[in-house]
Parts: structure tokens; C-alpha cells; sequence
């Protein structure tokens, strides 16, 4: 079971908590470990669709979700993101759509396994 | 009656409502051939990356929002509910870490059956009524489940709803009191490690959910000495559309005071979330001075009733995260086929 | 620095080898390549594979190699970099001979995918992408493919119809090539009309990922010239890496280390994009083509795509394009295929490619990509 491995990235997954210079004011996400002179910073979540897809053979965990839609999100700070979207149809997503994080389910490794859960977006509701 | 030393109310809220609705026909055409009623128009089906904990965290991210106050202030985040995702392992841990809550927070999950989330309400009032906490998150979250053709399936829905509890100074409405009546009541319950629930039909009605409500209600009013006509709105806890205007017909409420509250017809019984999701949907459109009445209900069974008054807070407050009528409009409806894939009623492995 | 050549390869057929073990297909490619040549001159054999480990099917692919090959107590060794594991080896065995250490090396590319069923196979080929950035989010290669397609198509304004040309090409000449997994060919009317793998990606663009091994013998002048046949150097050859996901590149549609390696390859063989007569890339889709070509410098950026739609990627065109069939028709052995790639442009230099001949070959490109380019290994390869 690799449960370190998802445990430690909890802050980045669940609220989008990435890092931010605070001399250049640069912001990047995912962060790095090991480098203090970067501070952890949470991003507003708000983004534009660079790219997406819809997954049709998925790779093995994600059976019941497919067909699912996979992005690559723009964020209004500027690093960009692979995620899913969810609570929409293909057809209502284009390129430069504005989305917002929200945070889902992204794994359930199993009955005796972890229930992951970590960043998507979704078209922005109001 | 129960009243805390400081006064207080309630600082923020959120909600949260599924994208997806199943219509109760559909559930009746497979299993009734879609003959005799249906107990609501239609329940919210959670999708399939969604749950308890997903779903407190988008409510508990607006209450944060509407209150204005950051996530550290909060020393406690509570999760009510009957469907945590995890026998052992709270949902109020990754719900604290999501908002950026932790580490210094008190998380707990509760249960109470459909009163889990109002336990936690109480339990906040009392916590920053002593001035132990500023601010305590409460929530109420469930992605219920019935048993295929059962009469629950009908109405098992899913949802959240997330209250701030904070100084009533603060608030958007104060608490005056609130009373809790409790009483063993085999009228509903599910043994550990069971999938679906059982429940006793007519066993709950009288006595279970109408004699609690009844209780619990009467006595808070006949304390504050008020009576129904005192109060703008009225909220019950409400398993279907029937019963939430039935009780309130017995304690002498009219259609006009529940209709704002009343959210089952078009979502189903949001369980934990049901009268606070309707107590929420009140403070969309509540004016200043207004005065609202709760009052939840959870088999096992109890009632909890809350007295709540509107302050000049609503009207900026409000705007601040998505309103109710933005999760109701988005609905879009999906099959038996779909709904039973996605709520685990197939045979995977 | 000693010049090193290739003067030897083989290859199975690539298809669906139920009853064959990674060590059986290698032996069988290296049995091919070694023709007149003693088996046991060779002093180290390179693996390459991508998924060995991950699709557990075996580790210490060397040993095990060595073992299946007959070549016990040789040293042996296997490499990973996804899809660009045969160019990485191809490199580690050219170092070692022109360093003088060797003159020698096997390279053997081999891949055993039908051991696994689809769903644990699309997992071990998104290992390629960055495990705790994209492939928890249900991200596949093909996926991140497809987002690279859609945003050129909005981009430059292109159909997803105009990247057929790709896969037509691709089958035509897989039509010719004895050991391809599909031996037909294709209509880009077929190609429009099959259904989405990942929208707007049609699944007859999309490459079909079998079972193959394949063998280049890499030598130095010394053996080359004993054997007296045409001979192939290796005249350049580079690896490099980008980020490793796609997200964290500054412009997606840019692979990078596509571009290092192919202008640090053509650099040190003294050689420019317009010296080179047939070439191999990692065209498991024609996005995946296109981007390589830009990267290499064979099109402007935008236009790559115009390449196939003007016919410059077919046996007469100005740069031909996967002869052999390529990963769509040739079939997609990841690890092993940038060992395919050798094998087919050996052919093409010594004149032996038969209807798919390209005529007066002298100069040929290969380049393997690993996932979405975050290793490409480029090598160039002259006939003397």
C-alpha cells in the first residue's frame, strides 16, 4: 500500500497549496521540497482550459469513472496543471474555458486500500 | 432550553447539492412499473468521485467565505454524518486539511442518523458560547443509501451543508436557544458493516419523526414564549415532501413559512444536510430582522430546534459563495442504469 | 573517439507472442543479427525496455537476457527511459566502443506486453508520465497525445483529418514489411469514420502496442571491415530530457529534448536536417510525428502536419517517413521500438528494404521519444 506517497503531497492535493517567492513573487505549483526560500501559498484555484481529452481506455483503478475528461488547466497564477474535470459534459468544454478547483475522489485503492482525494475542476458555477 | 453563556450565531454558511438528479418516476418504473406515487419529485445523486467528504469541503469553503474569517481561526471542524467514507479514519481530518485548518483544530465526525450535522451545530453553540473557540465549522453531509426497490431508494439523496459558528456580534443571524429531545426509537437504523438500512414503514411517523418534532418544537417555542406565527420562515428536517408539511401543519406553520425551506421535492433527503441545506436555502432570501425555526430530526431517534434571527449581516454576506438556487439549477437527470452503476449497485469484482 | 558502426541487426515479427517468452524473442532477433559473426565476440549486451519491471514481467533484464541469448557471465545490463529506452541504449553501446573499451555491443531492444490485460498495460505506459502529477489523475499518454492534438488544432487552425496521412502512410508501407503487425492498408476516409480512443485522437491513428525484440550489433572499424559488407556508421547521436510533465514545459506543444538531442546528433555528425534522406521517429499518432518533425527542424512550427498532407513523408517524398510502418504499423513495442528503428533504417542504407526502398539512402535519422518527449535520444546514420 503506498500510503506515504499520497499522504505527503495532502497539502498540494486537497487545497492546491503551492509555493510562492516571496522576493520575486514568482509562484510555482506543484512545490519542491528542500528549497526555504520559497513559502507555501495557496492558489485561488481559478484557471482556463489549455487542453483536454476524453479517456476512454483508462488505466487500471478508474474502470467505473471512464469515460472521464482529462485537462491540462492554465492557472490564473500561471503554472499549469493536469487534472480532471468533472460535474460537466465533453461538450460543454473548450479551449480557454474558464474552470475552478474543486476538491474530489480521485482513487479508491480497494476495500483495504486508501480513498485518494485531491484536486479537480469543474466549469465555474456562479 | 438550552442557551450559552455568550450569545451567538451563525457566521457563514455554504452548501453543496450534486450535479446529478434521478427522477423518482425512473426508480418506479423499474421497480413499480411506474404505477402509484412517489414520495418527492426527484433526489440528487452524488457523481461518482463524490462523497461525505468532498462534499463538506465545498460547503465548509463557502462557509469559510461568507464568514470572512480565515481557516486557522477555526478551532473546530465537525462532520456530521450517517455515510463517512471510512469506518475507522475521520472525515473531519481531511475536511480540516482541505479548508487549511489543521493542525491546530479540534475534527471530530458525528452521527446521529438525519441529526448528525445539527448535533454538531449544538455542540459549536456551546463550544464558542463558553468562549472555549471564536469559531467552530459544523457541517451536515451525506451521500445516502436504500435499498434497491425499497421505499428509501425513492428519497436517499445526497448533500451538505456547512454552518460557522461564531460571537453573535458577528453573525448573519443569531441562535436565542435551542433544545434537544432524544428517546430510544428502533425506527430506523443500519448495523455495522451493512450496506443499505432498515426501517419499521408507519413505525416512522408516529412516534418517531411527527412525536420528536412535535416535542421538541413545542417546548423550545413555549420557552421563548413564542408561537408560529412569530417566525418569518419555518425548516423541518424532511425525509420526503409529505412529512415536513404535515408536522408543520400539526404545530400550526403555514405552506408560505416552509415553502422557502422545503428542498425535497426537488433533491430528495439530504439526511445530515436535509434541515440545515433548508435552513441555508432561507438565509438566500432572508431580510434583515427576519426569524427563522428548525428543527432536524434523526431515527434513533431525536429532534433538535433552533430559534434564529436575521441580522443586517444576510444581505452583503450572502453574495460572497454560490447560493442554493445555483446547485438546484444545474441539475441534470440521469437513468436507473447510470444511477446504479455510479452508487456501486453493480457487480464489479 | 573511435567510429563506430552498426554491421548487424535483426528482428521478430511484431504481433501478439502468447507463447513466447522477453528472452525467447531476444534470442531470436539477436540469432538474425549475429549472421556470419561468432556469438561470443560480443562483450556486453545493452537492454532495452520500458516495461519489464512495471507490467512485472521480469527485472534484471540483462542477466536474464544474457541468459535466454546464451551469452552467460557476459556483462549485461538493461536501461529505461519509456519509449526512448532503444536510442538511450543505442548510445551506451556507441560510448563504449568509441571509447575503445569495446568493440563489441549487442543492443537489444525487447518488450512483453500480452502478458497483462489492457487496463494494467495503459497503467504501466503512463509510468512514463509523471506518477504523482498526471498519472494519478487518470492521465495516458494517449490522453496527454490528444491534448497536445486538440490545442495544435486550435492553435494553427488545423482538422483532426488533416493528421491521416500520418497513419496512411504508415499502413502503406507496413504493407511491405514482412515482420509489421498490420500488413494492409488505410484510407484517411477510414481513419475519419473509426471511433475516438481519446477525443479528437481516432483510434486508427493511434498506434497498437505488441510483443518484439530487436538486435543492431554495434562495432568498431576493426570488425566492421572484416566483414567487408556495407557499412552504417553512427555519425552522431545525442540524448537529452525535458520536464518530466508535460504540464511543467513552457509551451506543451514544444518537445524540447526532441530538439536538443536531433540538433545535437546532427551537430556532431556534421550534418544538417537537409543531409537526411529517410527517417524514424515516435509517431504513435500523427500529432506525435508532427511535434517530432518541428522539434527536429524538418518543419516550421505549425506546419509540421503540412509535411504529411504534401506527401514529403512518403517513399518519394523530400523526408520519408516510418518505411518500415512506424509505431502504427509496424506496431508499438515501447522499449524496443527505437532498436525497431535501427533495424529498419540498416536496411534502408545497405539498399535491402526491398519495395520500400528509399532510393540512394545515405543519410537516415532516428529518434525515440520516452512518454511525451522527457527523453529523446536522436542518432544519425550514414552509409559509407
Amino acid at each position: 500500500m503506498d500510503l506515504a506517497k499520497h499522504w505527503r503531497q495532502r497539502a498540494a492535493r486537497y487545497r492546491l497549496e503551492g509555493q510562492r517567492n516571496p522576493t520575486s513573487g514568482a509562484v510555482r505549483f506543484p512545490p519542491e521540497p528542500g528549497e526555504t526560500d520559497w513559502q507555501p501559498f495557496a492558489l485561488s484555484g481559478q484557471g482556463t482550459v489549455y487542453s483536454f481529452t476524453v479517456v476512454r481506455q483508462p488505466p487500471a483503478g478508474l474502470a467505473e469513472e471512464a469515460p472521464y475528461i482529462l485537462a491540462m488547466v492554465k492557472l490564473a497564477e500561471g503554472p499549469m496543471i493536469t487534472a480532471q474535470l468533472t460535474d460537466c459534459d465533453p461538450e460543454q468544454i473548450t479551449i480557454d474555458l474558464p474552470v475552478e478547483m474543486v476538491t474530489r475522489r480521485l482513487r479508491d485503492l480497494g476495500p483495504d486500500g486508501l480513498l485518494v482525494y485531491g484536486y479537480k475542476f469543474r466549469p465555474q458555477i456562479s | 432550553m438550552m442557551r450559552p453563556s455568550k450569545p451567538v450565531g451563525i457566521i457563514g454558511y455554504g452548501v453543496y447539492i450534486p450535479r446529478y438528479r434521478i427522477a423518482a418516476r425512473e426508480i418506479s418504473r423499474i421497480w413499480a412499473d411506474g404505477q402509484g406515487g412517489v414520495p418527492v419529485d426527484a433526489k440528487s445523486v452524488p457523481g461518482p468521485d463524490e462523497d461525505t467528504i468532498t462534499m463538506s469541503i465545498e460547503a465548509g469553503r463557502s462557509a469559510l467565505a461568507r464568514a470572512g474569517v480565515s481557516a486557522a481561526q477555526l478551532s473546530a471542524v465537525w462532520v456530521g454524518s450517517e455515510s463517512h467514507p471510512y469506518s475507522v479514519k475521520p472525515s473531519g481530518t481531511i475536511v480540516a486539511e482541505a479548508l487549511g485548518t489543521t493542525p491546530w483544530v479540534s475534527t471530530a465526525d458525528w452521527e446521529f442518523a438525519c441529526k448528525a450535522g445539527s448535533e454538531a451545530l449544538t455542540a459549536g453553540m456551546g463550544m464558542v458560547g463558553s468562549g472555549m473557540a471564536e469559531y467552530v465549522l459544523a457541517i451536515g453531509a451525506d451521500t445516502a443509501q436504500g435499498r434497491p426497490g425499497d421505499a428509501l431508494e425513492y428519497t436517499a439523496a445526497a448533500g451538505a451543508a456547512a454552518l460557522l459558528v461564531g460571537p453573535a456580534e458577528q453573525a448573519l443571524a443569531s441562535i436565542e436557544a435551542t433544545c434537544s429531545y432524544v428517546q430510544d426509537t428502533p425506527d430506523f437504523f443500519r448495523r455495522a458493516d451493512r450496506a443499505y438500512p432498515v426501517h419499521g414503514n408507519r413505525f416512522t411517523g408516529e412516534p418517531a419523526y411527527f412525536g420528536q418534532i412535535r416535542h421538541a418544537a413545542t417546548q423550545l417555542m413555549n420557552e421563548l414564549g413564542t408561537k408560529p406565527a412569530d417566525y418569518t420562515y419555518a425548516v423541518f428536517h424532511q425525509p420526503n415532501t409529505r412529512f415536513p408539511q404535515t408536522v408543520g401543519k400539526q404545530l400550526g406553520f403555514s405552506p408560505e413559512q416552509i415553502a422557502q425551506g422545503l428542498l425535497a421535492p426537488k433533491i430528495g433527503n439530504t439526511y445530515s444536510a436535509a434541515a440545515l441545506l433548508g435552513l441555508c436555502a432561507i438565509f438566500d432570501v432572508a431580510k434583515p430582522g427576519d426569524t427563522i425555526f428548525v428543527t432536524s430530526y434523526g431515527s434513533g431517534s431525536g429532534s433538535d430546534a433552533y430559534a434564529l434571527r436575521v441580522t443586517d449581516a444576510i444581505t452583503e454576506r450572502r453574495k460572497r459563495a454560490p447560493l442554493t438556487a445555483a446547485y438546484l439549477a444545474r441539475e441534470k437527470f440521469v437513468d436507473y442504469a447510470v444511477y446504479a452503476k455510479w452508487r456501486g449497485k453493480l457487480v464489479m469484482e | 573517439m573511435q567510429p563506430v558502426y552498426i554491421i548487424g541487426s535483426g528482428q521478430t515479427a511484431v504481433a501478439e507472442h502468447w507463447d513466447r517468452t522477453a528472452g525467447s524473442l531476444a534470442a531470436e532477433a539477436l540469432q538474425a543479427a549475429l549472421g556470419p559473426i561468432a556469438k561470443h565476440r560480443i562483450q556486453a549486451l545493452y537492454v532495452a525496455n520500458a516495461l519489464g519491471s512495471a507490467l512485472h514481467v521480469q527485472s534484471q533484464l540483462g542477466a536474464a537476457i544474457a541468459s535466454a541469448t546464451g551469452l552467460h557471465g557476459a556483462e549485461a545490463v538493461a536501461f529505461d527511459a519509456a519509449g526512448a529506452s532503444g536510442g538511450v541504449v543505442l548510445r551506451q553501446a556507441y560510448l563504449a566502443v568509441a571509447s575503445g573499451v569495446y568493440d563489441l555491443v549487442a543492443v537489444v531492444g525487447v518488450e512483453k506486453v500480452t502478458d497483462v490485460l489492457d487496463a494494467r498495460l495503459e497503467d504501466g505506459l503512463a509510468l512514463a508520465s509523471d506518477a504523482d502529477w498526471e498519472a494519478v489523475h487518470g492521465s495516458t499518454l494517449t490522453a496527454q497525445w490528444a491534448m497536445l492534438m486538440r490545442r495544435y488544432m486550435h492553435q494553427y487552425g488545423y482538422d483532426a483529418i488533416d493528421f491521416a496521412p500520418f497513419p496512411v502512410n504508415a499502413h502503406a508501407n507496413g504493407a511491405a514489411n514482412p515482420k509489421a503487425l498490420y500488413r494492409f492498408p488505410i484510407t484517411a476516409e477510414k481513419v475519419r469514420s473509426a471511433g475516438a480512443i481519446a477525443d479528437p485522437l481516432s483510434l486508427l491513428d493511434s498506434a497498437t502496442v505488441a510483443d518484439g525484440a530487436a538486435v543492431v550489433l554495434v562495432a568498431s572499424a576493426g570488425i566492421a571491415h572484416e566483414l567487408g559488407s556495407p557499412l552504417v556508421r553512427i555519425a552522431g547521436s545525442a540524448v537529452a530530457t525535458d520536464a518530466l510533465a508535460l504540464h511543467g514545459r513552457p509551451d506543451p506543444l514544444w518537445l524540447g529534448a526532441a530538439a536538443r538531442s536531433a540538433a545535437g546528433a546532427l551537430g556532431s555528425a556534421g550534418l544538417s536536417t537537409g543531409d537526411v534522406q529517410v527517417l524514424e521517429l515516435t509517431d504513435p499518432h500523427g500529432i506525435a510525428a508532427t511535434l517530432a518533425l518541428e522539434a527536429c527542424g524538418f518543419a516550421e512550427r505549425g506546419v509540421g502536419v503540412q509535411l504529411a498532407r504534401e506527401g514529403a513523408i512518403t517513399l518519394t517524398g523530400a523526408t520519408p517517413l516510418a518505411t518500415g510502418g512506424g509505431c502504427k504499423a509496424r506496431g508499438d513495442t515501447v522499449g524496443a521500438n527505437g532498436v525497431f528503428q535501427l533495424v529498419e533504417l540498416t536496411r534502408q542504407l545497405r539498399g535491402e528494404a526491398g519495395k520500400a526502398q528509399v532510393n540512394g539512402a545515405r543519410v537516415a535519422l532516428a529518434q525515440c521519444l520516452g512518454g511525451i518527449g522527457a527523453t529523446a535520444a536522436t542518432h544519425v546514420l550514414v552509409a559509407e
